[in-house]
């Protein structure tokens, strides 16, 4: 089966120890995470973790059971697939003279990044967007000479309504239609 | 009221309805342990290493169905649990492992007999808490055991500081749980029983493959009104034996590494395997392209992980497994299978599972044989890990469950002794045998002492080979018969249970086996007979590792004869 790239929201408990259980699970099993990013939810108590994995759907899958498994993890749902805003943002030193600065200025603008910080021999840019735009801007700075990069791990949410939230009862009835299709 | 730590822990207990702990303590557990005699409910059983605790907290969750409870000091105690909570982890039983900590203002500072047992255990544990508050213990323990003991069961440490032990707290025990996380799948989904029912009535060569989870459930009714509607040949996995009376005409016993040749034949050939409570470990499925190839597979469990882990399956239904066979039973047809059960019955003739090799050799198998002929097939039989634990599973007949105990999943060596010992207590109504090998049983030797000192009846059988058997019957078939590190100079088990103030018989021919199993059974107290039987004895069927079920290895036909032929029971 084709390892494709899955994307997983996982809603936690704000409880010590959540992440080293998950991470744990990850290393255990034996499956690579290729992002993996944590903040506040909506909800009091409850965190939001978005987990970049590359699998195939059956080992997304049981990433996700074993998961789900882990008492302080309330939910977790697959939304590769589902009409997704993902986002994820960057900070980039990179080496500036007098005679490339304008021109670095310039490639920012057309990605709509901001320089939040300039020296005399530097810019540091901020840079939003999904991977294959961070990752493009990156090619083009790259001949400046990037000095260093921070990068978030990627967020993600289904776009459109209240209703298309990512809700238990849908994500269940999604996962058994899932499974169906890759057991026959 | 206000209560100390140690006070709310003891009253949690009572309230979970602990009757025995089994424990050790420590520097940062004298707190507990010094309010224990306040609280005369709970039996508290001294072991003689936390292996031994553990192990025993399994063995009598296992034989009772309730949550075994352990204890252990910090640092050295918690990791000499950690096998134990492996243990119970693999094969799903409900353990609730206590855990003394430094005190809180010291915990991160490498202080003395300070470890991370909860970072240690996390892979191992169903889930685990560090008691930071004491005002909040009351609700952990009631969480604990409602983790252990619903859903698939598993281990739950909580790791205790010694000043929360000590602290006082507002105590009133709570009457509910708070885990938004935690879903039990109860009923299966009506689609799929209805699409799995389709599929038992359309089967022409259909075999029920059941596991530990229906005998965690309760469902040995449910599974034998199944297999009999439906005429339906009955394979349990190792840790499934006495989840279906094994002298049931439907049954067709164990199948898997050791399993019989007709149980694995079947295998291969059904055309529709139902697996109930199992996850297709790797000793039962053997090579997996050679499992079930011709078969389509409904999987009923309760874990939705367990689901297309191993085995992708045709129709899975999530859910308890009680629950699932009571309504998937009432829409399967009343069938029969006479050329499919004709054709088991056949193997079951070229593959028997019952003879016993004839001749003066004193053979594990004769003495299991007799082992079972003596108990009637009553007993609770614990069992170590090794040659005699397969030798307990082929050849004594489980009609009940919770009747055999054993190690399965991380066939823990050592596992035998402190099992029985925790069955024994929980059924003290029942025979208990702990049939161990030479090797298995010096693992954990020294709670021979904790049997005389709170006089737990064990009756004790060693297949004495002089041998770490299993692993030198694998240098015999597939290691050119290099007999490394597997010789075993043992003890005078005998003086050694002497020593212990524990009564012994050593057995070296089959006419002294009979009278001393009813020797031990006769005494009051525990009893330990060595049995010096043929050393290089091998286990058959065996598949070998990596092979395919159908290519299972049987005893070389020389050796073989059919002993008193036996009515299979």
């Amino acid at each position: 089966m084709a390892a494709t790239k899955h994307t997983l929201v996982a809603i936690v408990q704000d409880k010590p120890g959540v992440l080293n259980r998950m991470a744990s699970l990850f290393r255990r099993r034996g499956f690579n995470i290729e992002s993996i990013a944590v903040g506040h939810s909506e909800l009091p108590h409850l965190s939001r973790v978005t987990i970049i994995v590359n699998g195939s759907n059956a080992m997304v899958e049981q990433v996700r059971k074993q998961l789900d498994k882990l008492i302080d993890v309330v939910r977790v749902t697959d939304i590769t697939g589902d009409n997704i805003t993902i986002r994820e943002l960057a900070l980039i030193k990179v080496r500036a003279t007098s005679a490339t600065r304008s021109e670095i200025i310039e490639i920012a603008d057309i990605f709509r990044a901001n320089i939040v910080d300039v020296a005399s021999d530097s810019l540091t840019i901020e840079i939003t967007g999904d991977e294959d735009k961070v990752d493009s801007m990156l090619k083009l700075l790259r001949g400046f000479g990037v000095r260093e990069i921070a990068r978030t791990g990627r967020i993600a949410m289904v776009r459109g309504s209240l209703r298309s939230l990512p809700v238990e009862e849908k994500s269940l009835k999604s996962r058994t239609k899932n499974n169906r299709k890759e057991m026959n | 009221m206000k209560k100390t730590g140690a006070q709310i822990l003891c009253e949690g207990l009572i309230e979970e309805g602990v009757e025995v702990m089994f424990g050790f303590p420590g520097g940062v557990l004298l707190p507990f342990y010094d309010t224990l005699p306040q609280y005369p409910q709970i039996r508290h059983i001294l072991v003689r290493h936390e292996q031994g605790a553990a192990h025993a907290a399994d063995g009598y969750a296992r034989a009772t169905g309730k949550v075994g409870v352990c204890m252990a000091t910090s640092g050295p105690g918690a990791t000499n649990l950690v096998t134990g909570i492996a243990n119970a982890y693999l094969d799903s039983s409900p353990v609730v492992a206590l855990t003394g900590q430094v005190s809180r203002p010291v915990i991160g500072k490498d202080a003395f007999q300070e470890i991370d047992i909860t970072g240690i255990t996390l892979p191992i544990t169903k889930h685990s808490y560090v008691a930071m508050e004491t005002g909040s213990l009351a609700q952990i323990i009631k969480e604990a055991f409602y983790l252990a003991r619903t859903g698939r069961p598993g281990p739950v440490l909580i790791d205790l500081p010694k000043d929360v032990m000590q602290e006082q707290a507002e105590y009133s025990y709570p009457d509910k749980v708070d885990l938004p996380g935690y879903k039990i799948p109860t009923r299966g989904h009506p689609t799929q029983l209805k699409n799995a029912a389709r599929l038992i009535n359309e089967a022409q060569r259909p075999v029920i493959i059941a596991g530990r989870g229906v005998i965690i459930s309760g469902a040995g009714e449910e599974l034998k009104q199944l297999a009999e509607t439906g005429q339906i040949p009955v394979i349990t996995t190792l840790l499934g034996i006495g989840c279906f009376p094994e002298n049931h005409v439907l049954s067709y016993g164990m199948a898997g590494m050791h399993g019989s040749g007709y149980a694995n034949k079947a295998i291969v050939d059904t055309d529709l395997l139902i697996a109930v409570g199992m996850r297709f470990d790797d000793r039962i499925t053997g090579e997996i392209k050679g499992f079930a190839p011709n078969a389509k597979i409904i999987h009923i469990d309760l874990d939705p992980a367990e689901i297309g882990k191993n085995v992708s399956v045709n129709m899975p239904i999530v859910g308890d497994v009680r629950a699932v066979l009571q309504a998937l039973q009432k829409q399967v047809d009343a069938r029969e299978h006479i050329d499919w059960i004709k054709q088991l019955e056949e193997w079951r003739k070229q593959h028997p599972m019952t003879d016993i090799r004839d001749g003066p050799e004193l053979i594990p198998q004769y003495i299991i044989r007799q082992l079972y002929e003596a108990t009637g097939g009553e007993a609770v039989i614990v069992t170590g890990v090794g040659q005699h634990q397969m030798w307990t599973a082929q050849h004594y007949v489980f009609n009940e469950p919770n009747n055999f105990i054993s190690s399965g999943g991380l066939g823990a060596m050592g596992f035998g002794l402190p099992a029985s010992m925790g069955a024994k207590v929980g059924r003290p109504d029942k025979t208990v045998w702990c049939i161990d090998g030479d090797g298995s049983l010096q693992m954990t030797i020294q709670e021979l002492a904790t049997l005389v000192q709170d006089n737990i009846a064990v009756k004790i059988a060693i297949m004495n080979n002089g041998y770490l058997g299993m692993v030198r019957q694998w240098q015999d078939l597939f290691y050119d018969k290099r007999y490394v590190a597997t010789p075993l100079a043992g003890p005078d088990f005998v003086k050694v249970a002497e020593a212990y103030r524990i009564p012994g018989l050593r057995v070296t021919s089959r006419e002294e086996v009979t009278p001393a199993i009813e020797q031990a059974m006769e005494h009051d107290g525990p009893f330990l007979i060595d049995f010096m039987v043929e050393p290089e004895e091998n286990v058959f069927p065996m598949v070998p590792p990596g092979a395919s079920n159908i290519e299972f290895i049987e005893q070389p036909k020389k050796e073989v004869s059919t002993w008193p032929q036996q009515s299979t029971p």
